[in-house]
């Protein structure tokens, strides 16, 4: 080691920052790397110049950095989670368009290319999939069993914030130094110090360790949510289906998120203290890294994937109008995925020198979840069977799910054969099929949850006709591009390969890049959804709160949600309960009596580990060891200091409960009920009435 | 809103004086089983790590060489002990003895911690004078993985041991601190119960297999 290790700024200097390289190297490569420096930097500007100019900063410490309230968390993750979104699908664009420019190299470098796949795959799992996933999860969650919160609302915000200042470490290694070249998966010997002594591993390591442990703390809170605060008579066999693969998401987090810490964590001993885990020589084992992580990555993928199934099961019940179809069967197939989640790892690495009887017993493991799965299809489709369908924007998300996520399955399963993944392991067929799980499955999800539920969130509806615009492009965009990924990859063009020479490939690649470029417009037509139905939110308000003669519980209560979501906690006597009030004529009873709400106050401490754990990462990895020291003390002074608050709650009295509640009650039999037809007119103000024909 | 007593925590007498306390501490100490159980997972795959990594002495010194039993015996008692002296102090809490019982039993548990740490730290520097340094080789990488990451919640269970010790100085013994005080004892039986496992794999099974 070098005089690195001693100086103030260890070993940062201004050969670290991307515009060095554009000066003594002008090339497109180091264009891009500096363009996406700019548009980080232009994207701060921006926010801080905007938060300004409005007076904001006050509202925006006071309303949200501060809140403890499960909803605006929820809110605030889901804002991260498409902020990084972006970041996402433009280096899928870049990626698209390198491989498009061949034969031959391309226009960016090799480490370029390889920095570009291993930031997308992080980000895209770690800081888009997980965050909008447990945003709506912390939104949603407390508003379905009938809580006024979840289990540990400061342990919430402080998730929050390390997953944030996490996410916060991917956008600091495009302005200084840069990312690992490892891949998502980070294997070592390659991500070890022998051959990658750089900072990018180590930006890898500590965001990943750092949202981690967001991730496991916001696990063990929402298990103990749905355990523990559940409305009386809200029996698990009562519990929205959404709340049930939330259950099970959060089990999985309990058990799953340790192997990635551990791994990450013995890879960051090999790298700074030179230990030997994982290193070539004195005894070192790669495989055991192998194992870890995808002890940890396979769950992983069900811990995203069931709370999108969550979704799909709300969103077809309420938008058929009819229970959902064989709930205890779904109940059992969550279930069972999220166990058998465990016992698959080993497919991820087939080819890594296992004997044929153990790959083979991962093998049928694996091809047993498409069982489960098919469970659940078969259920949805029995939901839709004669019902009042609505072709409303989650309906469409969910219709376009059902057909591709199935392809994606299948795909699945013929990759689960070990004879067969020996032929295409590492080749874009493999890039094809996760794709095809992840977006059809996952983010069509989250986008139905985020169509179905922002009205919920903000009292006014998502614009219509740009909702459907959306759908139409992300589902041409993904067949488009990932599609034809499956036709390139049984040629045997590799994954992750920033240079190809079979002229073959070639139209593949070109249609994959034109259908990046319609997925890049469904994200701009995300933000144009958004803007258009702020701008006409007038005519599109739902103060009532059910604008879909929806069935679950925080339904029930006016949109927006009041601080303490339910001024009375409500007795449950039903699955799909407020669906049963309306039908028997009970929906929004007039309590006899309220009481003094105790909810959790502001705290400033999710926000101070945020930005000292930010620091904290910044100096491990530039080995500024005093800075990183010292911030160790500052962490541990602000937790303990925090400990010793008893003012941690404030009270609602009474009197102010009754009096919002009593005016909104006052509107909701001010409304006139609409019927299904007039879901999406201006008339809906989000008071269900009864239809033509109640199906059954 | 009335709860039955059969919901009240173990230990933890609050059922009967305040109902919604009781529930409060119900949710936050089946939280912190939770908790334990996720770093189990941590334990448990460690342990794991090292079971592979028995055999990877690359040359280096190995289990015989390097560990001392005498010293593992002395670890082990005083950190049982001090398992007695955190029951003690839950007892205390049970029997509403006055607080400054509990106090003085988070006291002799504190020293208990220390002296095992001073242990094990001199027993790690002794093995460090025979080679025995976690750069050595991928056997002493698994074993410096485990045994300190141990270490390491001991020393986490001291400072939350005078913190918890100093609140209950200031504050007196409220629902908060009670609640506190059980989950300080179910970390630090915890710790114990990892104890068990480092000196039956790592020091016997070392000894024995390696």
């Amino acid at each position: 080691m070098s005089s690195a290790d001693t100086s103030f700024f260890g070993r940062l200097s201004w050969e670290s920052f991307p515009l060095a390289g554009l000066i003594q190297t002008p090339n497109a490569n180091e264009i891009v790397a500096n363009a996406a420096a700019g548009v980080v930097i232009v994207g701060i500007l921006v926010v801080v110049g905007a938060l300004t100019w409005f007076r904001l900063w006050g509202p925006l410490w006071r309303d949200w950095l501060t809140s403890a309230d499960h909803k605006k968390i929820g809110i605030m993750y889901i804002v991260f989670a498409i902020v990084m979104l972006a970041r996402g699908v433009l280096e899928g664009v870049v990626m698209r368009a390198q491989q498009a420019a061949g034969p031959g190299d391309g226009f960016l470098e090799a480490e370029h290319f390889a920095e570009l796949f291993s930031t997308h795959g992080t980000i895209m799992i770690f800081f888009v999939a997980v965050p909008f996933v447990f945003g709506l999860a912390n939104f949603l969650v407390p508003l379905m069993i009938g809580a006024r919160d979840v289990a540990f609302p400061v342990m919430n915000q402080i998730s929050l914030g390390l997953t944030v200042s996490a996410g916060m470490m991917l956008m600091v290694s495009l302005l200084v130094g840069e990312f690992s070249t490892g891949g998502w998966t980070a294997y070592p010997p390659y991500t070890g110090a022998a051959f990658n002594p750089g900072v990018g591993p180590d930006y890898w390591i500590w965001a990943i360790v750092v949202s981690g442990i967001g991730t496991t703390l916001t696990g063990i809170n929402f298990a103990v949510t749905i355990y523990k605060l559940r409305a009386p008579g809200m029996k698990f066999m009562r519990l929205p289906m959404y709340c049930w693969t939330i259950i099970c998401s959060s089990i999985l987090i309990v058990f799953a998120m340790p192997p990635l810490g551990v791994a990450a964590l013995m890879l960051a001993a090999d790298r700074y203290l030179d230990f030997h885990f994982f290193t070539n020589d004195l005894g070192g084992n790669m495989m055991n890294y192998a194992n870890l992580f995808w002890l940890f990555g396979h769950p992983e993928v069900y811990l995203l994937v069931l709370p999108a199934y969550g979704i799909y099961s709300e969103v077809f019940a309420t938008f058929s109008a009819k229970r959902l179809y064989g709930y205890n069967s779904l109940v059992i197939a969550t279930m069972s995925i999220a166990v058998l989640s465990f016992t698959v790892w080993l497919h991820h690495f087939f080819t890594m020198g296992q004997s044929a009887l153990i790959n083979a017993v991962f093998g049928i493991a694996t091809m047993l979840i498409a069982i489960p799965t098919g469970v659940k299809v078969y259920d949805w489709m029995a939901t839709l069977f004669r019902g009042r369908i609505r072709f409303s924007v989650p309906m469409l998300y969910g219709l376009a799910f059902l057909m591709l996520f199935v392809i994606g399955g299948l795909s699945g399963v013929i990759l689960a054969n070990p004879t067969v993944d020996y032929q295409v392991h590492n080749t874009l067929f493999l890039v094809a099929h996760f794709h095809n799980v992840l977006l059809p499955g996952v983010l069509f999800g989250l986008l139905a949850g985020y169509n179905y539920w922002f009205p919920k969130a903000f009292g006014f509806r998502l614009n219509e006709i740009w909702g459907r615009i959306t759908v139409v492009l992300w589902t041409v965009g993904f067949m488009l591009t990932f599609l034809p990924l499956y036709f390139v990859g049984l040629m045997g063009m590799p994954r992750r390969s920033f240079s190809w020479e079979d002229p073959s490939f070639h139209p593949y690649m070109i249609v994959a890049v034109l259908g990046s470029l319609v997925i890049l417009s469904a994200l701009l037509a995300v933000v144009v959804q958004l803007w258009v139905s702020i701008r006409d939110r007038e005519k599109t308000r739902v103060p009532v709160g059910d604008p879909w003669d929806a069935r679950t519980l925080e339904w029930s209560i006016p949109a927006p949600p009041p601080p303490y979501n339910f001024a009375i906690i409500p007795h449950v006597t039903d699955r799909d309960d407020f669906a049963a009030a309306k039908e028997r004529g009970t929906a929004y009873p007039a309590p006899d009596a309220y009481e003094d709400i105790t909810l959790p106050r502001n705290t400033r401490i999710g926000f101070i580990l945020c930005v000292l754990s930010g620091v904290w990462m910044f100096a491990l990895v530039w080995w500024i060891w005093w800075l990183a020291a010292l911030v160790t003390i500052l962490m541990l002074l602000s937790f303990v200091a925090w400990t010793f608050k008893t003012d941690i709650e404030e009270v609602i009295p009474a009197a102010q409960v009754q009096e919002e509640h009593e005016a909104w009650l006052d509107l909701v039999h001010a409304s006139a009920p609409i019927n299904r037809d007039f879901e999406i007119s201006s008339e809906n103000r989000g008071r269900a009435g009864p239809d033509l024909e109640v199906a059954t | 809103m009335k709860r039955a007593p059969t919901h009240s925590y173990p230990g933890l007498n609050l059922g009967r004086r305040h109902p919604g306390a009781d529930k409060a501490s119900e949710v936050v100490t089946f939280g912190f089983w939770v908790f334990l159980m996720s770093d189990l997972v941590y334990f448990g795959l460690m342990f794991a790590i090292y079971i592979t990594m028995i055999d990877a002495q690359a040359g280096g010194p190995g289990p015989h060489e390097l560990f001392d039993l005498k010293s593992i015996f002395a670890q082990t008692l005083i950190l049982l002990t001090s398992s007695l002296t955190v029951g003690l102090a839950m007892l205390a809490l049970k029997y509403n003895l006055p607080r400054s019982r509990i106090v003085l039993w988070f006291g002799v548990t504190l020293v208990l911690g220390l002296s095992f740490l001073v242990l094990e730290i001199r027993d790690f520097v002794a093995m460090a004078d025979k080679g025995g340094i976690p750069q050595r080789s991928g056997f002493l990488s698994a074993f410096y993985g485990l045994v300190p990451l141990h270490g390491l919640h001991v020393a986490a269970g001291c400072l939350w041991l005078i913190v918890l010790g100093i609140q209950l100085r200031l504050m007196g013994l409220t629902d908060l601190l009670m609640s506190r005080v059980v989950r300080l004892a179910l970390f630090w039986h915890f710790l114990d119960l990892i104890w068990i496992g480092i000196i039956t794999i790592v020091y016997f099974g070392g000894l024995t297999y390696g």
